[in-house]
């Protein structure tokens, strides 16, 4: 994959200097077998990711269940170690850190976890499950302490005496305000949203949602917000990334993803949202078969086997699709959909019969 | 409850159906004097967000409530002139999985992981067709092609483990579908998962339905899922239905303070709001109904009669109801307010939803209440 270098400046990353900038990120996991645990393969659960994120914006990540968000996530702070790649944050290579040089860092990224019910302590009351973070990066102690905890509290809509109860007696929402009241305490500069609405219900998910914006204006907080909800990314990104089997496949700003989706995945998913509007007309792409498993991923494009492009030829199952800039700020990886720089004599001689050209189907857009 | 104009009779109907949980903390009256018709070949939608009973109603009109729950009596369910919960258990066997089947929402709970999912399928054929062993294997074989698994011969010899999500849950429709049942009951088929394969099933049961003219009750949290599956909807709330009406009435004019809540809480694509509208507050335990109107803590137009009178069904247009006094006093719609479970204080007009005591005591009890709602025709 030819990839853009955090020296271009290119919609992977919007700003010169990015708050956080990945690069080329790869966790694989070993698939052993028998006794002596032979490695007789790779999961690749992610699988040469980049992307920049700035100070203060959002950055969606949207996939389908199993196409790496969370693995991404995590590897980026750490919390799994990436296999290889990149990862700068505010200007330090967090992958060259010492442990205890990461714990440092780890006050400016911060992650929300995905499932309210089991990412807090069950046995910590939710006031020590805040605390945590400022004892050990010393932001303060003793009575200074509970009254930031009480603040934080109060921040993210709860009662400030709610700090001496367990998690136990709280809903998920009140849960996930309880992640979000930590993740908060050290005063982060990126916080990792790992699908932070996903278990919750609608009317729910909206206080949550709202409390998070509110947040960002009031702190100047940037958020990679990870979700399988695209109508919810569309409301808080400013740009999208989309996933595919370990791979970004399509990122632009917000705006122009949901107008025109270039890559026929994103095309595929954004046309499978139900539209709360009862005949509402629009043209949906059903795809065929399941998403592959990154154990045993597809050659060339992943995405081959289920696209629905009407130019996909023989090609395409053989060159993997750079993530390429096929509008201004509008990256994305498809060997057919013009323009791209993967020219038609290079197509043909992999086996390509149908040139590039650029399919657009009508999709989106409540009536 | 009511009978909008409808091309079909009712195949199956529910009058008043209540289930209690008799627990320790109390009793949960988790389905509260339900009634809603589904007619022959229709979509019936029900839609509600978690905790408000739809799952407990699916499950009690074929019974399958264990104890501490009970169906409590004065609740029929009638289908084809039966009252299912009158029947011996031995008639409702030959009734459940056969004329009346359920499609549930975690398929790895539903299917047995010892057994092949073609021998599974085959067992229900066997049992309620006396089918031979060759003939069922056959017809599993053919039912796992029409839900579109690919190389049904070689899938039918899997053990659900085997197979993905998404074909675990077209494995559950087949066996749902393969007797072509009168009624298909969905309990959130597709919320588990993806977009992309839940377009493919959606897509599938509404291909079943047309061929086999299945009635099929779709329930979901998914507004989306709803508009684009349902013709009528049922909505519910605490146990109750709260509104009813056809499709297209309900999302241009929801008429419960609660379905307008649900719908202007939905983000949608393309939609450039700043703020989501939100419902403050959460659906409070089955164990602690409020009284009167059970969701004045949450409603921006609540006043004293609210707190007072639990509000019958009323009849609000052509096929449509509504459990809101703003049925009889519509001005007030005019003049929303911060609900009471809206804190007065906070910061930066942060949502303070659910600043709520967490696990809200029970606020008392309206038995009187929920009787009126039979009121109605
Ligand atoms: N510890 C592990 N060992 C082996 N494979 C793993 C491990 N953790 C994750 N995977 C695999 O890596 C892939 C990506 O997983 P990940 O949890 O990142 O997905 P996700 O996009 O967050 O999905 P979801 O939307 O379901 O949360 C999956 O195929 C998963 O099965
Ligand atoms: N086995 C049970 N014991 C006690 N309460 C229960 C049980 N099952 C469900 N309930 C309660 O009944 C109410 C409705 O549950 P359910 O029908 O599952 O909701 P839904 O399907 O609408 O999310 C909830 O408050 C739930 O806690
Ligand atoms: S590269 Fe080929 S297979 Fe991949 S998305 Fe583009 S057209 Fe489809
Ligand atoms: S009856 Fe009153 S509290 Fe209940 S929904 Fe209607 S206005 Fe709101
Ligand atoms: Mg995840
Ligand atoms: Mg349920």
């Amino acid at each position: 994959m030819n990839e853009p270098t955090s020296a271009r400046r290119s919609a992977l990353g919007a700003p010169v200097a990015p708050l956080l900038s990945v690069r080329d990120l790869k966790k694989h996991y070993p698939i052993t077998k028998g006794l002596f645990g032979k490695t007789v393969g790779h999961v690749r659960a992610v699988d040469g990711v980049s992307f920049d994120v700035a100070a203060g914006e959002t950055l969606g990540l949207v996939g389908e269940s199993g196409c790496g968000k969370t693995t991404t996530g995590r590897a980026i702070l750490r919390l799994i170690e990436p296999t290889s790649g990149a990862v700068r944050f505010d200007g330090v290579d967090l992958l060259a850190q010492s442990p205890k040089q990461l714990r440092a860092l780890r006050r400016h990224l911060q992650i929300v976890f995905q499932d309210p019910f089991s990412s807090l302590n069950p046995r910590m009351t939710v006031g020590a499950t805040i605390r945590e973070g400022l004892t050990i990066h010393r932001l303060a102690e003793g009575a200074q302490a509970e009254q930031r905890v009480r603040a934080l509290l109060d921040e993210v809509g709860l009662r400030p005496e709610y700090a001496s109860r367990y998690p136990h007696e709280f809903s998920g929402g009140q849960r996930q305000r309880i992640g979000i009241a930590r993740a908060l305490a050290v005063e982060p500069k990126l916080i990792v949203c790992d699908e932070p609405v996903s278990a919750l219900d609608v009317s729910v998910q909206a206080q949550v949602v709202n409390l998070l914006q509110d947040l960002q204006r009031q702190r100047g907080l940037a958020y990679l917000f990870i979700a399988h909800d695209l109508s919810v990314v569309e409301h808080m990104a400013s740009r999208v990334a989309v996933m595919y089997l370990g791979r970004i496949v399509e990122l632009a700003p917000s705006e122009a993803l949901y107008r025109e989706p270039l890559m026929p995945y994103t095309q595929a998913l954004l046309s499978a949202i139900p539209v709360p509007s009862p005949g509402g007309a629009r043209r949906r792409i059903v795809l065929q078969g399941d998403v592959p498993s990154p154990a045993n991923p597809p050659s060339g494009c992943v995405f081959h086997p289920r696209c629905h492009h009407p130019a996909k030829d023989a090609a395409c199952a053989r060159l993997v699709p750079p993530l390429e800039e096929k509008a201004p700020g509008h990256w994305a990886a498809c060997i057919k959909q013009a323009p791209t720089t993967v020219d038609w004599a290079q197509q043909q001689a992999a086996g390509g019969t149908n040139p590039p050209s650029r399919y657009l189907p009508v999709l989106t857009g409540t009536p | 409850m009511t009978a909008p104009a409808a091309p079909a009779p009712p195949v199956l109907s529910l009058r008043d159906l209540r289930a209690y949980f008799h627990t320790d903390a109390g009793v949960a009256r988790s389905v509260d004097g339900v009634s809603l018709d589904v007619h022959a070949g229709e979509t019936l939608g029900v839609v509600g967000e978690s905790g408000c009973g739809k799952s407990v109603t699916a499950l009690s009109v074929l019974r399958l409530i264990r104890p501490p729950g009970r169906v409590e009596a004065g609740s029929r369910v009638l289908f084809e002139g039966r009252d299912l919960l009158a029947l011996p258990e031995h008639e409702l066997r030959a009734i459940r999985g056969n004329r009346i089947a359920m499609i549930f929402q975690e398929p790895m709970t539903a299917l047995n992981p010892v057994f092949t999912v073609g021998d599974q399928i085959a067992e229900v054929v066997r049992v309620h067709e006396k089918a031979s062993r060759k003939a069922a294997w056959a017809r599993a074989v053919e039912m796992l092609a029409a839900v579109g698994i690919p190389d049904p011969e070689r899938r039918a010899k899997e053990y659900p483990h085997q197979l993905s999500g998404g074909m675990r849950q077209r494995v559950m429709i087949a066996m749902a579908l393969v007797l072509s049942p009168a009624v298909v009951i969905a309990d959130e088929p597709t919320t588990a998962l993806d977009v992309t394969i839940q377009a493919q099933i959606l897509e599938l049961l509404s291909d079943l339905q047309r061929r086999l003219g299945t009635a099929i009750v779709m329930i979901t949290h998914d507004l989306g899922v709803i508009a684009e599956v349902a013709r009528r909807v049922v909505v519910m709330y605490a146990g109750e239905v709260v509104e009813e009406s056809p499709v297209g009435p309900l999302f241009a004019a929801p008429h419960h303070p609660y379905a307008e809540g649900l719908l202007a809480a939905v983000p949608r694509l393309g939609d450039r709001r700043d703020r989501l509208a939100t419902i403050p507050g959460t659906v409070p335990p089955a164990t602690a109904w409020p009284s009167g109107c059970r969701f004045r803590d949450r409603c921006p137009y609540a006043w004293e009669r609210c707190a007072r009178e639990h509000p019958p069904l009323y009849r609000i247009g052509d096929g449509r109801v509504s459990r809101c006094h703003l049925a009889e006093e519509p001005e007030r719609r005019a003049h929303p307010h911060a609900p009471r479970s809206e804190a007065t204080h906070g910061t930066g007009g942060i949502a303070s939803a659910e600043r709520g005591a967490p696990g809200a005591p029970a606020s008392g009890d309206d038995a009187a209440g929920s009787v009126r709602s039979e009121v109605l025709p």
